[in-house]
Order: C-alpha cells, then structure tokens, then sequence
C-alpha cells in the first residue's frame, strides 16, 4: 500500500516564482520555481521520502504532480507551501463563500511518493486539465 | 553611444519604485541594462527584450497549432466575440495603465459586460471590509517617515515586494526616523518562518487560518481583560508583549496581505485588522494598508469606482451597475458557467484561478491580451500580444497607498506592435458600429 500523509496547503509568492513568471510562463524555470511543495523536514520523514523527490499532492478538488522540496521558511512541520500558480490551482478550494475570493489558503491535502511521474510545465498543465490540445 | 534614462517606474508590484534607471541603444529601441530594480523587475525589463517574444496576434486551431493573424483581424474577432455574447466577462486590467482601462469600461458598457480585476484573487476581500467599517490609511512617505512600529500581518514583503522595507518600511531613515531600522521595531504575523519573520523582533507564528482569532485577542490584550492561555497557538504572555509594544510607539502601520485575505474567515479578518487598528488609535496614532500586488490593481479599483461606482465585481448585463461579491464575481460567475465569453488582459486568471474556473475559460470564445506566453493565453482562441506597460508606453498607476505616478516609456516597442490602449480603441470603435450604439 502507497504511504501517504496529510498536510494543510497554502500557496503563496516566492521571489524565484515571481522571477520567473516574468521570464517567461512557458519556460521550465517557472515549472522549477513553481511546480514544487515545500515541506517541513519532520513531514519528510513521516514520507519516507528523500528531498527533491516527485510527490502526488491530492485534495478534494484534484490532485497534481509536484517536486517536494525542503522549505527554505520554516520549520513548520504540518504545513505544505505550493507558490502560487497552475499547480497549487489544480487542487486549491474553489468555493468563494459569498466573497468571490476562492479559499487559496489552508485546503486538506494528502502526499504521495510519485517518483515516475512527470511534473508537467505551466502551460501544458493547464491545457491538459483543461482539454485543449497543444501544439 | 548608449543613454540612461533616470526615474523610471518599475511595473512589477504595488511599490512602484521610482527610481529605476535603464541604460537603452542610441536608437532607443533596444533597452541593456537595469539598475536599482529587484531581481523581479529587472527581470520584467529584461524580458520584453527577449528574442523568442511573440508580436502579432495569433489564432488557436483545432489541431492545437497557432495561426498568426493581422490586428486588423483581431479586432473583429474581438468586437463580434463581445456583440454576439449576451454575458461576457472583461477580466483583468492590473497590469495595464488606468488610460486603457478607461476604455475598457466603455467597451464594457457597449457589450454590457461583467467586469472585475485582480483584486478577486488578492484584496476583493479587503474592499468588501472596507466597505463595512472603512479603512485609516497613509501614504507610504509618511511611514517613512513616522513609523516606529511596523507589523506584517500574513504578508511577505522580502519575496513579493522586495524593496519595500528598503524604501519605506523599515529601513529608511525618514524625518521621525532617523536611525533607519533601529527607529522601528517589527512584528509578524505568519504561519511560517518566512524571511521577513526572521528580520522581526517579535514572530507570532501564529496557526494557520487562526487569525481572527488572534487580531480579537490582541484587542482584548490592549484593554487588559482577561486571555486564554493560548490563542491560535500563540501564547497569552506573547500577546501581552506585542500589545505593550503596539500600544507604546508613536505611530504605526499594520501592513496585511494573502494570509489574511485568502485564508477561510476572509473579510472577517480583515474587519479585525481594521478594528484593531481603530482601538490603537485610543493610544497612539496608527494606520492600515493592503499590499497590493499587480503595480496597477490599486488603479484599476479607481478606474472602476470612478466609472461605476464600485471597485470590482461589477456586472453590467442588466444596462446598469451592480456588485455583489459571490454573485458578480468572476470566480463564481465562471464557476456557475453564466459566462458566454472571456476577455482577458493584463493579468493571467489560467494560471491563478482556481482550475474549475479556468476550463470553463477554456470552453467559451475567449481572447487574451498580454505580451507574455501564459496558461490563459494557452486555452484561449486568440492570443494579441502587446507592447509593455511601463517599458515600452507609459500612462498612469496607482501605487498601493492610492497614489497616482506617471509611468515612463524607455524603449520602443517592435516595429507594428500595438499597445492595451489602441488595441481597445480600435475594437471599442468597431463595437460601436456593430452595436449601433452612439
């Protein structure tokens, strides 16, 4: 059976996320800069994962492929930081409870060791989601 | 002979630091070099110039391949997308100058549109708060120069605003503040030990989405009655220390952003944050600011309420303004699938709303305006990229204390590229016709 553990998601602004949506969406530095979960170091072990390693992040709402990472902000064992993009979208909580604001901050999510399966780029992601063919 | 061009306006965040200065060819079409910008700015310079950069507007196929188009042709695709909707959705405007969105409105107005900006994904909640209790503000130069207490509330300035601290909030030496930083003491609030908590005197690491619960308990302290022992995971003796020090400055700021605003008590916490600011006022002088994001989301929130009375979420499908959060937002508008068409400019909903939101983008008539490559201009049918706001035309933007500066244009866009501007007069013009509207 495929372990898992649980943590609450938050997404947010990073300086490396926020030079690279301005370098250019479609490159693989946003994917490096975005396409990640920064996990407490505690949270690594209760994985059994080694850092740097793709992980399946899984909430009610969807689940993406991401490379987890140790944070560089914490410690905050319990807690998961995606940067905010595409792929903290394809699992964050849509309802916006009256306020038009979707719940970007603290969505229940679970964590998987996927070490064979890719982290797609920003753009790709979203047109695979979505159904909208590539070129 | 190359030239630098001195106080320019930096179009990446709320900052808008004007003190950036750009070295550009003797011909002025190509722009070399940046200085005093952050790492993000630079960058933003910098990318315009990129090779790869794609400058006319291009059609999505059915086989996924993109089919380059003249302006000409964008236009009508754009004008008949929004004659023939009967409830489309104008989306974005944060990173366009407060011009362009003028005629955003009015082409708004002509296809009775629903017409919101990126304050539904960063401080739509602050606005619905202010609209409850209002909101003491200042100007960024006054904390400069006044502030000895500074709390960063659920924000994260060293990573979103970087030059922030070094300009206005902690480091500089303004008139009251002379010492720079040792003038002032820091508090934040944040769930996790980001880079701007491990320059506070004071932490509260406080638990995540717990904070309403601690703004409440910090005016609770200021009074002197009674705590739990511990609240949101901070402890009461904490909150005690950090009440004395609020209430013991001369004048502060209470700085707040996405932790605040995106977490599940939403406005609520914002309403707190603004009371708690109104009770330390009974003490000593205090004000509250939003960190603003996109470098014009603030001007767009004035463009709108100028012109319709409201800051966003506007809906104009029934030939006059309304607004009502949750129901003319556009997160819930294209959540509900009630939207026929998206337009999209200066902003990237593809890839910072929630993805519900963006299939349903991927399934209407859509255009997107933006220089960039993004996941919105990736599920839309047509792509019309545009000249850089603030690089390559200026106009006007609001930083996020409300202050309006003139952005500068350094550099000259790539020969036969429009801007946000005439690209909108044109398909406003062509609107028009097809409308029959006056």
């Amino acid at each position: 059976m495929t372990k898992n553990i649980s943590l609450n998601l938050i997404s947010g602004r990073t300086i490396q996320q926020g030079v690279a949506i301005e370098g250019g969406k479609e490159k693989p530095l946003y994917r490096t800069a975005a396409g990640i979960i920064e996990m407490d170091d505690s949270d690594f072990k209760k994985l059994g994962a080694w850092k740097s390693t793709n992980v399946r992040v899984t909430s009610e709402y969807g689940t993406v492929v991401v490379k987890a990472i140790e944070t560089s902000q914490g410690p905050h064992p319990g807690l998961g930081f995606i940067p905010m993009g595409p792929w903290a979208n394809a699992i964050i909580n849509p309802n916006t409870y009256s306020t038009g604001m979707p719940t970007f901050k603290g969505v229940p999510v679970t964590v998987e060791i996927a070490t064979n399966e890719p982290v797609l780029l920003g753009i790709e992601l979203v047109q695979k989601l979505c159904g909208v063919k590539s070129e | 002979m190359t030239k630098k061009i001195t106080d320019v306006i930096c179009p990446f965040c709320g900052t808008l630091c004007d003190d950036i200065e750009v070295v550009v060819s003797d011909d002025g079409k190509k722009l070399l070099e940046v200085y005093n910008a952050c790492v993000i700015g630079t960058e933003k310079f910098l990318h315009s110039q990129s090779a790869d950069r794609v400058t006319r507007p291009r059609l999505h196929q059915e086989d996924g391949s993109w089919k380059e188009v003249s302006y000409d042709e964008a236009v009508e695709y754009t004008a008949q997308m929004l004659a023939k909707a009967k409830k489309p959705l104008m989306y974005g405007w944060s990173s366009t100058n407060c011009e362009a969105q003028s005629v955003g409105n009015e082409i708004a107005e002509i296809s009775r549109a629903c017409c919101d900006n990126t304050a539904a994904v960063c401080h739509g909640t602050t606005l619905i708060a202010v609209q409850d209790i209002g909101l003491p503000s200042c100007t960024l130069g006054e904390i400069k120069n006044r502030a000895d207490r500074v709390i960063f509330w659920g924000c994260n300035p060293t990573h979103a605003h970087p030059r922030h601290m070094s300009r206005y909030s902690i480091f500089p030496r303004g008139f009251f503040t002379g010492k720079g930083q040792m003038s002032r003491q820091l508090v934040v609030v944040d769930p996790r030990v980001t880079d701007t908590a491990r320059m506070a005197d004071i932490h509260l690491q406080v638990e995540q989405g717990r904070d309403y619960e601690l703004l409440d308990a910090l005016r609770v302290a200021l009074k002197g009655e009674w705590l739990p022992e511990v609240v949101a995971g901070v402890t009461a003796e904490k909150i005690r220390e950090v009440a004395d020090i609020l209430k013991s400055g001369r004048f502060g700021i209470i700085f707040f952003g996405m932790g605040v605003t995106q977490s599940l008590s939403k406005n609520h916490n914002i309403d707190g944050a603004i009371a708690l600011t109104k009770d330390l006022n009974e003490y000593t002088k205090y004000s509250i600011m939003p960190m603003r994001g996109h470098y014009n989301v603030t001007g767009s929130g004035e463009v709108f309420a100028w012109q319709f009375g409201f800051p966003y979420a506007v809906d104009l499908s029934r030939g006059f303004a309304r607004y009502n959060p949750g129901d003319t937002s556009s997160i819930d508008l294209l959540n509900r699938g009630e939207i026929d068409a998206m337009f999209t400019i200066g902003s990237d909903p593809g890839a910072h709303f929630p993805i519900s939101a963006v299939k349903h983008i991927a399934a209407v008539p859509s255009v997107c305006i933006d220089p960039h490559l993004t996941p919105t201009s990736g599920v839309s049918k047509l792509h019309v990229p545009v000249a850089f706001n603030g690089v390559e035309t200026g106009g006007n933007c609001y930083r996020m204390d409300n202050v309006p500066i003139d952005c500068r244009k350094v550099v000259e866009p790539p020969e036969g590229m429009l801007t946000d501007e005439q690209f909108l007069i044109k398909v406003r013009d062509r609107l028009r016709q097809l409308k029959g509207a006056a």
